[in-house]
């Protein structure tokens, strides 16, 4: 009974005039930044949070729900509309989706797709509601020693578990680690890494490095290889509206793929591309029409969508109630919070009561806001995404500096960002995953200062970590995780991804 | 290290994989000897020295199994790229980065960073973007500075607004 209170109050608190602005304002920002293509949502998170600096928190993390959802609609319409997934979450989408409109069909992609999204969305939130206070009263528990172990778990599976190449993942881990090391050791006060220089004394910011890794080297990387590539624009053509055989078809698609989203999502496993995958691959096995797929087939557009969806707002779980971000988007909101010195966590819940559930209640409204602004605004988004490439990235590029320089106006933290765009291109073009770079930057620092504190109570044991049953068993979790790759590529059974 | 090794692997070695395991190890080394120069604090458990160290030893892991793939030529393909666009934007952000450093403020910075950026993206309209540049620029820095009240670095074309 009590989340429900707790979220009746939260609701209260999002109605408020202003906050229903923000909301709007967010969810519309979000999806004109994250309908742009190579934009996913981390990137329009990093973006825009310059935009919120001179808010409230409580207005400012509201307008975030928007922008989030806003970016992750953005992109699937991308993803239909020309075939170019701002993130590999979106990938299936674009599978079936730009067939679909590719056949004329793209209206009806593209509501599957927001009604999925909105049905995926309000489950997962749902869902969030109910799981968070519950793992707050979990997480009150933790000693320093189990945040250690958890974070260890979070760093494996974001950069190995799951990626191509675990070595390539750990690498993209331990460069965010070393990012995570410079400027003032919170404890002792000593500078590392800074060279004498003074700005490097704060610490590399989480947006200078995010923007410069996603922004400005994904700029970098399309244009060196813009002989490759033309994009072709799919016109809507036809009705937006779904047929009674395109609902019969989607609402299945939904409910599984939110089954699939929210779990994984809430585990601290990292990324969306799981879930869309399993959604996709099953759909595909279910489904009554299988000679469609490959060609347009409108399940393979609602199942993935709920999923990347439901577990984006699966990703919200272990950020609020742990502070443990286990995306690149993720990890921007939590940037997003630490701007404001609030760090999520069960201390939040119990100090911020407020914040926390106006922000859960205000991911209903964005998602109810999406749901009613989009559809008949598909026009204007088309027509963003018609701006030719040339002043498209050169005003990524521009709105990128902007953001820094408003930030901090000085000569290190731009050559920082343009060192994080060309390490940013370096990596795209070799292959390394950047979420794992922008995760450890930000947990790193956490991580250190939990283990020096509980390695500090237990009077320099070592042994305090496999004392303690939750750290023990999250360490072991994370030693499988850390090794399954290793094994399973010995197996053979990454044979196919590798050869 | 990223010159010819006498070892004749199975496939072709990947000079640019011999390249980045260099520099993982380099950056193991400077993690060591930068941690090298912090007093050990702490009365008990790790001080701020030890953690460098943690990581420079996953730093130099991971050099060596990078180093591995390299040698097998495991790493996967590469299109060409083009290196004239990137450096036509690093050009732009240089300019960006010396206007604001001098003084110049922030529409000339931004815009010059935006026709370099178009023109590395096939534009040859130099003056025709300039002019768009300007123009977003200007009002970019009025919605900015103006309404949302963020300071941006104000130059000599600013000071006439």
């Amino acid at each position: 009974m009590d989340t429900f209170a707790a979220l009746a109050h939260g609701m209260a608190v999002a109605v408020q005039p202003m906050n229903l602005l923000y909301a709007l304002i967010g969810v519309f920002l979000g999806t004109a930044v994250g309908v742009l293509p190579g934009i996913g949502p981390a990137l329009t998170v990093a973006l825009l949070l310059p935009v919120t600096y001179k808010l409230d928190p409580g207005g400012s993390l509201i307008m975030f729900a928007g922008i989030y959802y806003g970016g992750m609609y953005g992109g699937s319409t991308t993803a239909i509309l020309i075939n170019t997934p701002g993130e590999s979450a979106s990938m299936a989408t674009a599978l079936e989706g730009n067939k679909m409109a590719k056949a004329g069909r793209g209206g009806p992609a593209l509501a599957t797709s927001a009604i999925g999204s909105f049905v995926a969305g309000t489950i997962a939130t749902i869902g969030l509601a109910f799981l968070a206070p519950w793992l707050v009263d979990v997480a009150v528990r933790f000693g320093p020693e189990d945040y250690f172990a958890l974070m260890c778990v979070a760093f494996v599976t974001v950069s190995a578990t799951f990626g191509d190449s675990p070595i390539r993942g750990l690498t993209s881990l331990f460069i965010g680690l070393t990012l995570g090391l410079v400027g003032i050791d919170k404890l002792t006060g000593q500078a590392r890494l800074a060279f004498g220089v003074p700005e490097l004394l704060d610490g590399v910011e989480v947006t200078t490095l995010a923007v410069g890794l996603f922004a400005v080297g994904e700029a970098l990387y399309v244009a060196s290889r813009r002989h490759h590539t033309e994009e072709k624009l799919e016109p809507v053509r036809g009705s937006l509206w779904m047929t009674k055989e395109d609902w019969k078809r989607s609402w299945k698609p939904w409910l599984r793929g939110t089954m699939f989203g929210f779990p994984i999502g809430a585990l601290p496993a990292g990324g969306a591309e799981i879930p869309t995958f399993l959604s996709y691959s099953t759909e595909k096995r279910l489904t009554k029409h299988p000679e469609e797929f490959g060609k347009g087939a409108i399940e393979g557009v609602a199942g993935p969508e709920a999923a990347n969806n439901a577990s984006a707002a699966g990703t919200l779980v272990p950020l609020l109630t742990l502070g443990l971000p286990t995306s690149a988007t993720a990890a921007m909101m939590l940037a997003g919070f630490q701007q404001y010195g609030l760090n999520p966590g069960p201390l939040l819940f119990a100090e911020r009561p407020d914040l926390v559930w106006g922000l859960i209640a205000s991911l209903f409204i964005a998602n109810m806001m999406l749901l009613v602004l989009n559809l008949p605004l598909v026009g204007l988004w088309v027509r963003l995404l018609a701006i030719p490439q040339p002043w498209l990235y050169a005003g990524i590029l521009v709105f990128a500096t902007m953001g820094t320089i408003a930030a901090k106006p000085s000569v290190v933290e731009l050559s920082m960002l343009a060192g994080f765009g060309v390490l940013g291109f370096l990596m795209r073009r070799f292959d390394f995953p950047i979420a794992p770079v922008v995760v450890g930057l930000i947990l790193g620092p956490i991580a250190e200062s939990q283990l020096r504190r509980a390695l500090a109570i237990s009077l320099g044991d070592p042994m305090t970590l496999v004392q303690s049953p939750i750290s023990a068993t999250l360490l072991a979790v994370a030693l499988v995780a850390l090794l399954a790759p290793f094994v399973l590529k010995g197996l053979g059974r990454f044979k196919a991804n590798e050869d | 290290m990223n010159s010819g090794d006498p070892v004749q692997p199975p496939r072709r070695v990947d000079r640019a994989g011999l390249v980045i395991a260099a520099l993982l190890a380099a950056l193991a080394a400077v993690l060591v000897f930068d941690s090298r120069g912090l007093p050990s604090t702490a009365m008990y458990g790790m001080g701020p020295e030890a953690m460098p160290v943690v990581i420079a030893t996953g730093l130099a892991l991971l050099a060596i199994g990078n180093f591995v793939e390299a040698l097998r030529g495991n790493l996967p393909a590469r299109e060409s790229a083009d290196p004239v666009p990137v450096v036509l934007i690093l050009i732009g952000l240089a300019l960006l980065i010396a206007i604001i450093g001098f003084g110049g403020g922030f529409i000339l910075a931004t815009s010059a960073l935006f026709v370099t950026t178009s023109a590395a993206f096939g534009r040859r309209a130099i003056l025709v973007d300039s002019v768009i540049a300007l123009v977003m620029s200007t009002l970019i820095y009025l919605a900015f500075d103006r309404l949302l009240t963020l300071s941006l670095p104000a130059g000599p074309l600013e000071r006439l607004l």
